[in-house]
């Protein structure tokens, strides 16, 4: 039979609409067998022992990107975190930082979506509608991989050394979103339609210390994205200084 | 009262594309219980059918012939009217998604790529690697953004309002703020998904607990199907996560504890690529004749991609090797993948017809919640996504078309009748109570997964319907830990357990009544399939004695007469 441990779960407790109650640490203690994960074990405490305890989940199997939170420390997601990971039978649970604490263990994303849709996250085309697919070789698919991948889960914005002290900078989700479509051969937006990230707030924000890098869970690399970004911008603003800015390309 | 002239509940693929044809001409809102992007479209791996013949193994193919393997697939319960609609939008549908878009995986000629799937004559899957369901539920949100089409995430909605045969709205709990706020609309379309999470074992999101098609039900909308459950044959030991069809599709095959690949004995042709329900039954099988391998998380199957080597596996399957090595440790490019049969799909839903109206005036549904029927007894992989954005689409036309949309307002009086009660059931659920909502819910999925599975006999069915009947009597008695109605997790699953229950009891006593077998369901006391009784469809509308009534309806059959299924 497999072995089960006893693991304590301390838990980062606050709830925004009774301000006065001080964020503080709810410990429970729960019986783990190997193999289960951070989130099975909230789910078991939720569902088992304190039921007040909010959190959110919906895949539990890393695809949806809802259960980000940083476990000892470290920024990941519940639902694909073993419990045996760890050097210790403590784990300490706080919210994603970046964001304000709606309760417990979830957080407000507001200016997390706000910074999606700034960087209009869609295909823009202008050329007429072919019958059939738009054509775009392996080789064209393969530059958008990675960014592709992305599943909005706000590891890299809780991660961000720059949202800590900046809380109107862009984060990396968003360039990494932008640049999927900057790299993808169908999209025609004008090159002029970076340049309200071509500032401060924006693309040459970053610190590149690739702290989001560390915190994907998809191996996504967002540092990748805001440095093909700041060269599209210094290409366009050469291009522009010789005369040969052409938008439409 | 917020109004609206077009209300979508399901911010997943079918609730997104449903708002996005409809956004442009009409007061729209969308409602989700995640932010859209968490929905459980989201997860689907392997792909979306439709007769491109980009393949170079599928130049003749044709919308034609995948509407014979889709009928064939439902065991001639589709209505085929309905599945030829759906196979001839399929194509249009990859073209829309591919022009807003969306990243599907390219041939060397710079087309969609099309893999093999199971039950299909061609190969016809368009896919994105293994996250074909992520590409296209981010393509379509993008739309939504671009369209700038009101959202409204993480509002839950707690019920659906039905007075005099007309659907008026629904009442939102806003999770964030604890209100609750009456949402009127003329016209309510539910995208609101499936019931996997009635199962014990489930591929689906936690999310995913039919809540939509509870409630749709207690309301008063008829039911159709609902015993036709798909129990998906690769899905990992434990946790249950989905190993796409892919897997074998890109030519990986499963193997008995004695290295046998026993598929061969049953499906001499289609082998590892039979349909799902053929496949999980087979499995099943080995299990119960001692051939599956041992596990303290239950007997499993090895699903074998090694072959494949690791070039292929990391470009055509990146999702699936990572997975396998989060959840359980195993790299699928060294060892084979441990997996057992688990529910997958709700082939049953709210009745609906061609496009997505139910018999209430202003309801619609679309998608898995719904039932057309498209996939009958048996839905084939791949049509999933086809059917979600198709029918999101063809409910937007559908609606566009009601001559009384935008000018039939709901009836607050009555939308404030469904508030008051629902008031009422929220005090009592967080009044103190023995019975802890999850636990009790927990209680329902073990009698399903063990008593309503992939072989069923008229003693477990009861069995299972008396548990029923003494959970559902128990549920009096729930209540959760804290009055708080904001952020309270653990109250949202206390109001959904009643809809679960309701549920369940249609999906039982629709097992119990139907004495023959036909896909999904295998009834070893009726073993055969029965055209001449049982070639129908199955109606549950809620009696007055609160208990599912049961009346049938025609299958549609234009150019495809029922046969012997074989592959």
């Amino acid at each position: 039979m497999i072995k089960a441990s006893t693991y304590t779960f301390k838990i980062l407790r606050y709830d925004a609409k009774e301000p006065e109650t001080k964020p503080r640490f709810a410990t429970y203690r729960i019986s783990v067998i190997p193999g289960l994960t951070v989130l099975a074990m909230l789910l078991r405490i939720r569902d088992e022992i304190d039921g007040t305890l909010s959190f959110r989940c919906s895949c539990r199997s890393a695809v949806c990107g809802s259960c980000g939170m940083v476990i000892n420390g470290k920024i990941d997601l519940a639902c694909r975190t073993q419990v045996a990971a760890f050097d210790t039978d403590t784990i300490i649970l706080e919210p994603l930082p970046n964001l304000d604490v709606i309760r417990d263990l979830v957080v407000d994303m507001t200016p997390f979506w706000e910074m999606y849709e700034k960087v209009r996250p869609y295909l823009i085309r202008h050329s007429p509608v072919p019958e059939k697919e738009i054509p775009q070789s392996e080789e064209e698919r393969r530059r958008i991989d990675q960014f592709v991948n992305c599943m909005l889960c706000a590891c890299c914005y809780g991660a961000c050394p720059v949202l800590a002290r900046e809380p109107g900078y862009l984060g990396p989700a968003a360039a990494a979103k932008l640049e999927r479509f900057v790299l993808d051969s169908r999209d025609e937006r004008p090159a002029a339609a970076l340049d309200i990230l071509n500032n401060e707030k924006g693309v040459w924000g970053c610190d590149t210390v690739f702290r989001c890098i560390d915190a994907c869970p998809k191996d996504v690399r967002p540092t990748d994205a805001i440095v093909g970004l700041r060269k599209a911008m210094v290409k366009h603003r050469f291009q522009q200084k010789l005369g040969k800015a052409n938008d439409e390309t | 009262m917020i109004e609206y002239d077009i209300l979508i509940v399901g911010g997943g693929l079918t609730g997104l594309r449903a708002a996005i044809g409809l956004c442009d001409r009409f007061n729209v809102g969308l409602i989700s219980k995640v932010y859209p992007t968490r929905s459980h479209s989201i997860a689907a791996q392997g792909g979306i059918n439709a007769s491109l013949t980009n393949n170079p193994d599928s130049r003749d193919d044709s919308w034609e012939k995948h509407t014979f393997d889709t009928v064939k697939g439902s065991d001639y319960l589709a209505d085929q009217d309905a599945a030829e609609i759906m196979c001839r939008e399929a194509a249009p549908i990859v073209y829309e998604m591919e022009h807003w878009g969306c990243p599907f995986s390219r041939f060397p000629d710079g087309t969609i790529a099309q893999r093999p799937f199971g039950g299909a004559g061609y190969p016809r899957t368009c896919y994105s690697a293994d996250i074909t369901g992520h590409v296209l539920l981010n393509t379509l949100y993008e739309r939504a953004v671009a369209k700038g089409v009101k959202i409204h995430p993480e509002w839950f909605v707690t019920a659906l309002c039905i007075e005099d045969g007309r659907c008026h709205g629904v009442v939102v709990l806003d999770i964030r703020t604890g209100e609750l706020i009456p949402v009127g609309a003329g016209t309510t379309f539910f995208g609101t998904g499936g019931y996997g999470r009635v199962f014990q074992h489930s591929t689906n999101a936690l999310i995913n607990n039919g809540s939509g098609i509870g409630m749709a039900y207690a309301a008063g909308a008829p039911l159709k199907d609902m015993e036709f459950v798909q129990f998906h044959p690769t899905c990992l030991i434990g946790t249950n996560i989905l190993m796409t069809e892919g897997c074998r599709g890109e030519g990986g095959y499963l193997l008995n504890n004695q290295g046998e690949r026993f598929m061969q004995r049953y499906a001499p042709t289609a082998m590892d690529l039979a349909p799902r329900d053929i496949v999980s039954r087979c499995i099943q099988t080995e299990f119960n004749e001692g051939r599956g391998f041992e596990h303290p998380l239950g007997k499993y199957i090895q699903l074998d991609l090694r072959h494949l080597g690791e070039k292929k596996i990391q470009e055509r399957l990146p999702g699936i090797r990572k997975i396998s090595i989060d959840f359980i440790n195993i790299d699928p490019v060294r060892e084979p993948i441990p997996i057992m049969p688990a529910q997958h799909y709700s082939m049953g839903g709210i009745d609906v017809d061609k496009g997505c109206a139910s018999e209430v005036r202003g309801f619609y549904a679309g998608g898995e919640c719904s039932c057309v029927s498209v996939h009958g007894a048996n839905r084939l992989g791949g049509n999933s996504l086809l059917e979600t954005i198709v029918f999101g689409k063809l409910a937007a036309q559908a609606i566009g078309e009601d001559p009384e949309v935008g000018t039939r307002r709901p009836d607050e009086k009555a939308l404030l009748k469904v508030k008051k009660d629902v008031e009422a059931k929220l005090r009592r659920l967080a009044s103190p109570g023995r019975e802890r909502p999850a636990l009790l819910q927990a209680e329902l999925g073990v009698t399903m997964s063990e008593k309503v599975g992939i072989f069923r006999t008229r003693e477990e069915l009861e069995q299972a319907l008396q548990k029923l009947i003494e959970i559902k009597e128990r549920y009096r008695d729930v209540g959760v830990s804290s009055p708080a109605r904001h952020m309270n997790y653990e109250l949202v699953g206390a109001v959904e357990l009643e809809y679960m229950m309701e549920v369940a009891h249609t999906i039982i006593l629709g097992a119990i009544i139907r004495e023959e077998s036909r896909g999904s369901h295998f009834r070893l006391d009726f073993s055969a399939r029965n055209d001449k009784d049982w070639l129908k469809h199955t109606i549950a509308r809620m009696g007055p004695d609160g208990r599912p009534a049961i009346s049938y309806k025609e299958v549609v059959i234009t150019r495809y007469e029922p046969k012997e299924r074989k592959y």
